[in-house]
């Protein structure tokens, strides 16, 4: 089921059959395209389905934007060890919601994306690694998995093509930092969940020492489109070298939050005004943090953008998960900052030092702020903790902590020094468990 | 080989074999790139990121110790950049540390506070509230203070990965990181304490040492450990003639990093109560204390007044004793009391080895030969309780040289996590071995280690065995105690002079072996030096006259007419050769009044018996070893300065009576160590780790009796 009203202004080829009576079912999934991709994958070569993949111009939906195609090809075949195909359903960014909806509305979808990546690199293997804290979701998936099985999409010799796949799921144990690929690899053998050295990367050196093709939730759900409609199609949906479409989670002050497919490169401020309904309340716009918590803000006057990964690049923030999140006048930047970095402090896997201490120290100095502690000094200093964080850290979590950071104090330096004469907030922010 | 990259490090033109890490790179132009968590030999983590250096055309700071060369790299490590990365790193690390320094056990010689000195900031700027744990007892002698902990993980790593035991991991995270054991609350493990000498901080510190002293109050004496055979250099931290610690310090010695729980906790028994300072002569039927003179002038009559009889002598040697006082015993033996009745406890057959290689070259292997060959073989020992240094070093060549190692154990060994094992009861290893023969034929190397149950015509067969492979072959005969080489080597024993020499050419016949000794209803005489047989064996003559040079009033001590007390190897200089025949020294540490050293002890009998016994001095004495003994002619200048060299006495065929049932393992673990372990309270109370010789390895620890146990969880206990 959807949570929200869909738009007519959105492009349906991923979350088409969200609406549909019984969409989890197989016999729901075969009526409406369901493992039609597969078939023509299987008469294809891996050259021809990556060839396929990169005209598609399918970027990484968790967040990089790596091409995907390119992904597929880095993984050497052919060096006598198993090979993996994994999904990273560990859907954990701040403001992000759609993998949660692909895997409760469309389960068989993935299934037949992973099928695909499986046989491009003749895997017997799939793991779906789904976030802790969506358990519900492993039932209707394993239901997913085991139609799959009676009807002979996984299993032995699939489709009479005598190739093996099987598709487990397996649950994180609710760390943000498992939603990094090389960490989601280490809890997925069991061991706790700290990234990995880079290089090897997963396509060379991934799950259990073995070659590995390991996309995000999304990314595999678009695979079996553009296998019934040609690559062409799905990158003439999007934007040059953004192809296809993307589901955008809209959460925060507007009327109609929500998730809503739409091509890459939609204007935001149309989404906004368009799709969402505007600011709620007839209040005016202050800033929108538009893929996901790490993903620096854009103040309002920034806000008229195309939603794709190299127009946002290109205004010093990323598209990342596709979580917005919009921002009122009266939103207070500060309890926005805190509430960020608390998350961040709370999720740091404690690893590297500038991480660890860096967003413990910027959670404190922003509490006492927030409290009504702050001084004239910390500004800068958070804006250099920040910096001494950026790039220096062992994974992109650190990074992810400054970046936003660094952004609040650049963009919003007047609500912060207004807050050195305030006794204390008036929004509260909520403390998360003991860090 | 590949052909070298050449890169430039701060304007320094380099070359570097391909794969060369930024970090090592550097040292080449005598660059120092800090770092915490980055250690030689141990995985690469990049978790402290106090390497950050500047490459040319890479926008952000690399990581040194996981980056390799390549060629046209420009690197630049003093720049402002740099610099500043370094500055904040100290920074951050200094926001949780608690600044305890002034009482941190770490001050002085702590690799946080050099950092902080050379690149940190003097100023705090971090004015929030710290995060504080209390400090933990995870075994009576390792201790974790988390506040400490900059988390660099040299202590999980040298536990899993240098030990194979994995008594250490992680637990929380994000700033409530903490390294936790593995189980629970407590250490199952060797309590090796390696985990405290690798900490670069005051993390973990050490039971019998914590606030005890400042580092720079004390001198560090490098010498070698008495307990097992492995010959391993232990720093003494001595402050007022005490010893207060014995760590690795400067992990100059062969072991490397490496050190047991023997080396490093049980020099204890030296200041215990009961530790014998006076000697004492039997007068009316009791031990009573006297003076030196007194005593020596007692022993040098009776000796006399026996010699003038032709009385017989029977002396045992020690296998902890110096090579000088086992030369200068011998010597006295045959010289002065004119009896070839001498013997030590044999726990290897040496003897026979050499005699079976036939004065062939390269075919005994050093403690470094165990890192560097490509395949190595045990037989009969449970390495990691019996030779722990040993077997560190057999897994460090596995581990980091892709060795290949065979074990042929009658029970589960530690080996069996990455060896090739057969198990095979005492008396059927050639069996085994012949199961194993194909693939050792196949190695281009093997070193064969085997235990004391390989004695007499079993060693000749297995360097039969070892021959038939057709592949070069060294050999270890494995034995116990500190110098249970040099006492074989120096000649105590009754057939054969130092050097593996004919008894004949002292124009003496073979004498009565060790048994023989203790069994001669007509013995006059019994001089045991540092030796215990009485623990064991009873004597069978009642009215011996019986010398005893000991630390503490043993059950051979207690049927002494006089016992005379002497120094332990950490009261002594001289020299021991360890398992592997590497000849190192010992240095005094502790100044102990009282006792005498037994080379003094032996010197002055000599006079009180009008003898002349040559030199007087231990380097005289090593002097004249190195110009007479077959294989000893080392280096002088290595062994001075503290390194090792094997000495190799090989000397064509030995003519060895051979008597295997002599050869009698002392079976000590990692928490024995004969007569002075039983002294050492530090070792009886420690936890002992399953899997203690031939046990299960899965079976629940072994609580000693005395033990200064923590708090263990119900399933453990």
């Amino acid at each position: 089921m959807r949570y929200n009203e869909p738009s007519p202004l959105e492009q349906m080829i991923i979350s088409y059959r969200f609406d549909l009576p019984n969409s989890t079912s197989i016999d729901t999934y075969l009526a409406n395209d369901g493992y039609v991709a597969v078939k023509k994958a299987l008469a294809m070569t891996p050259e021809a389905i990556i060839e396929e993949l990169k005209v598609s111009s399918l970027r990484g939906r968790g967040g990089a934007g790596f091409p995907t195609g390119m992904k597929w090809s880095f993984v050497p075949r052919n060096t006598g060890k198993p090979t993996y195909v994994i999904c990273n359903s560990d859907e954990s960014e701040p403001g992000t919601c759609k993998d949660r909806l692909l895997m409760e509305n469309d389960p068989h979808q993935l299934i037949e994306g992973m099928l695909i990546a499986g046989w491009t690199i003749k895997s017997n293997k799939g793991y779906i690694f789904i976030r802790g804290e969506y358990r519900y979701l492993i039932e209707i998936v394993d239901r997913a998995i085991a139609e799959a099985y009676e009807r002979g999409y996984l299993g032995k010799n699939i489709l009479g093509s005598g190739w093996d796949f099987d598709v487990y799921t397996h649950t994180g144990a609710g760390a943000y930092e498992c939603g990094e690929e090389s960490a989601l690899l280490e809890s997925l053998e069991g061991k706790r969940g700290i990234p990995r050295l880079k290089p090897p990367f997963p396509a060379v050196v991934g799950a259990f020492q073995s070659p590995t093709i390991l996309n995000n939730c999304e990314t595999y759900s678009a695979v079996p489109w553009i296998f019934r409609n040609g690559g062409a199609a799905y990158a003439a949906l999007g934007t040059p070298k953004n192809g296809g479409t993307r589901l955008m989670c809209v959460s925060g002050h507007v009327n109609k939050p929500g998730v809503y497919e739409l091509p890459m490169g939609f204007p935001l401020m149309r989404l906004i005004n368009e799709i969402c309904g505007g600011i709620r309340n007839g209040k005016k716009l202050k800033a929108v943090i538009p893929g996901g918590s790490s993903s620096p803000i854009l103040k309002a006057e920034e806000c008229d953008i195309p939603l794709d990964f190299d127009s946002l690049a290109k205004a010093k923030t990323m598209a990342g998960s596709g979580g917005l999140v919009v921002l009122d006048e009266d939103t207070d930047i500060v309890a926005v900052a805190l509430r960020t970095i608390k998350f961040y402090a709370h999720e740091s896997c404690g690893w590297c030092i500038p991480c660890r201490e860096g967003t413990t120290w910027l959670k404190k100095i922003l509490s006492r702020f927030h409290d009504g502690g702050g001084l004239q000094s910390d500004i800068d200093l958070i804006g250099e903790l920040a910096g001494n964080m950026l790039g220096r850290t062992f994974c992109a979590l650190g990074d992810a902590a400054a970046m936003p950071t660094a952004a609040f104090i650049a963009k919003f330096r007047g609500e912060f020094e207004a807050y050195l004469n305030k006794s204390r907030s008036t929004q509260s922010v909520p403390e998360l468990a003991v860090v | 080989m590949a052909d070298p990259v050449n890169f430039t490090i701060d304007g320094h033109q380099l070359q570097a074999a391909p794969g060369t890490l930024v970090i090592n790179a550097a040292k080449q132009a005598g660059i120092s790139i800090p770092s915490f968590c980055y250690y030689d030999n141990l995985s690469l983590q990049a978790a402290c990121r106090m390497c950050l250096v500047e490459v040319e055309k890479t926008p952000k700071l690399q990581v040194a110790c996981t980056l390799p060369v390549a060629e046209g790299m420009v690197i630049h490590t003093d720049t402002p950049q740099v610099h500043q990365a370094r500055k904040s790193m100290v920074e951050f690390l200094l926001t949780n540390h608690p600044l305890d320094c002034p009482v941190c056990d770490k001050g002085g010689e702590c690799e946080l506070q050099d950092m902080a000195f050379r690149y940190g900031a003097g100023f705090s700027r971090f004015r929030e509230a710290k995060i504080h744990v209390d400090e933990k007892q995870w075994s009576p002698i390792v201790f974790y203070d988390a506040p400490r902990c900059i988390l660099c993980y040299r202590c999980v790593r040298i536990c899993g990965e240098g030990l194979g035991v994995s008594a250490l991991g992680i637990g929380n995270r994000g700033a409530a990181a903490e390294i936790v054991p593995n189980r629970g609350d407590h250490l199952e493990c060797d309590e090796c304490g390696l985990c405290i000498d690798i900490c670069p901080v005051g993390a973990l510190t050490s039971g019998t040492y914590r606030y005890k002293t400042r580092p720079w109050e004390m001198e560090h004496v490098g010498t070698i450990c008495t307990h097992c055979s492995n010959g391993c250099k232990t720093t003494l931290g001595v402050r007022n003639g005490q010893i207060i610690r014995a760590n690795n310090r400067d992990r100059s010695g062969v072991n490397g990093e490496f050190l047991c729980v023997k080396g490093r906790y049980a020099f204890d028994f030296y200041d215990h109560p009961d530790r014998l300072t006076a000697p004492l002569v039997r007068q009316g039927g009791e031990l009573r204390p006297v003076s030196w003179a007194q005593a020596l002038a007692v022993v040098a009559k009776r000796f006399s007044e026996i010699r003038a009889k032709n009385g017989k002598f029977g002396v045992i040697g020690s296998n902890h004793t110096t090579n000088e006082e086992n030369y200068q015993l011998q010597k006295f033996a045959r010289q002065v009391l004119r009896t070839s009745n001498i013997d030590h406890h044999r726990t290897g057959d040496v003897a026979t080895l050499l005699d079976a290689l036939n004065g062939r070259s390269n075919a005994l292997a050093s403690t470094a030969d165990l890192f560097n060959i490509n395949a190595a073989l045990i037989i009969d020992a449970d390495l990691a309780q019996e030779q722990p240094f040993l077997a560190f070093q057999l897994r460090a060549n596995w581990r980091l040289r892709k060795g290949h190692v065979y074990a042929v154990t009658p029970g589960p060994v530690r080996e069996d996590n990455y060896a090739t094992t057969v198990r095979s009861d005492f008396g059927k290893e050639f069996d085994a071995l012949e199961s194993l023969r194909e693939r050792l034929a196949a190695e281009s190397e093997l070193a064969i280690l085997f235990g004391a149950a390989i004695r007499g015509e079993d060693v000749r067969r297995l360097v039969a065995f070892g021959d038939s492979l057709g592949i070069p072959v060294k050999y270890v005969a494995l034995v116990d105690y500190s110098n249970s080489r040099g006492a074989a080597d120096m000649g105590l024993l009754p057939d054969l002079l130092p050097g593996y020499r004919p008894v004949s050419e002292a124009g003496l016949g073979p004498g009565l072996d060790y048994d023989q000794i203790l069994a001669a209803a007509d013995l006059n005489a019994l001089w045991v030096v540092g030796a215990n047989p009485l623990s064991r064996q009873t004597l069978a003559s009642g009215d011996a006259f019986v010398v005893v040079q000991e630390l503490f009033l043993t059950e051979t001590a207690q049927r002494a007419d006089v016992v005379l007390p002497t120094f332990c190897a950490y009261e002594k200089n001289g020299t021991v050769t360890n398992v592997c025949g590497d000849v190192q020294k010992l240095n005094r540490g502790p100044k102990t009044m009282g006792p005498k050293p037994d080379l003094d002890i032996i010197a002055l009998l000599a006079r009180e018996m009008r003898e002349d016994l040559g030199p007087v001095k231990v380097d005289h004495v090593f002097d004249e070893i190195r110009k007479s003994v077959h294989g000893y002619a080392v280096p002088l200048g290595i062994i001075e300065t503290g390194g090792a060299v094997q000495a190799v006495p090989l000397n064509g065929h030995i003519q060895i009576q051979s008597r295997p049932e002599l050869i009698r393992s002392a079976g000590n673990t990692l928490y024995t160590s004969g007569t002075l372990g039983r002294y050492s309270q530090m070792l009886n109370s420690v936890i002992e780790a399953p899997g203690a010789l031939y046990h299960d390895p899965h079976k629940a620890p072994v609580v000693r009796k005395g033990s200064v146990q923590v708090e263990t969880t119900e399933e453990y206990r």
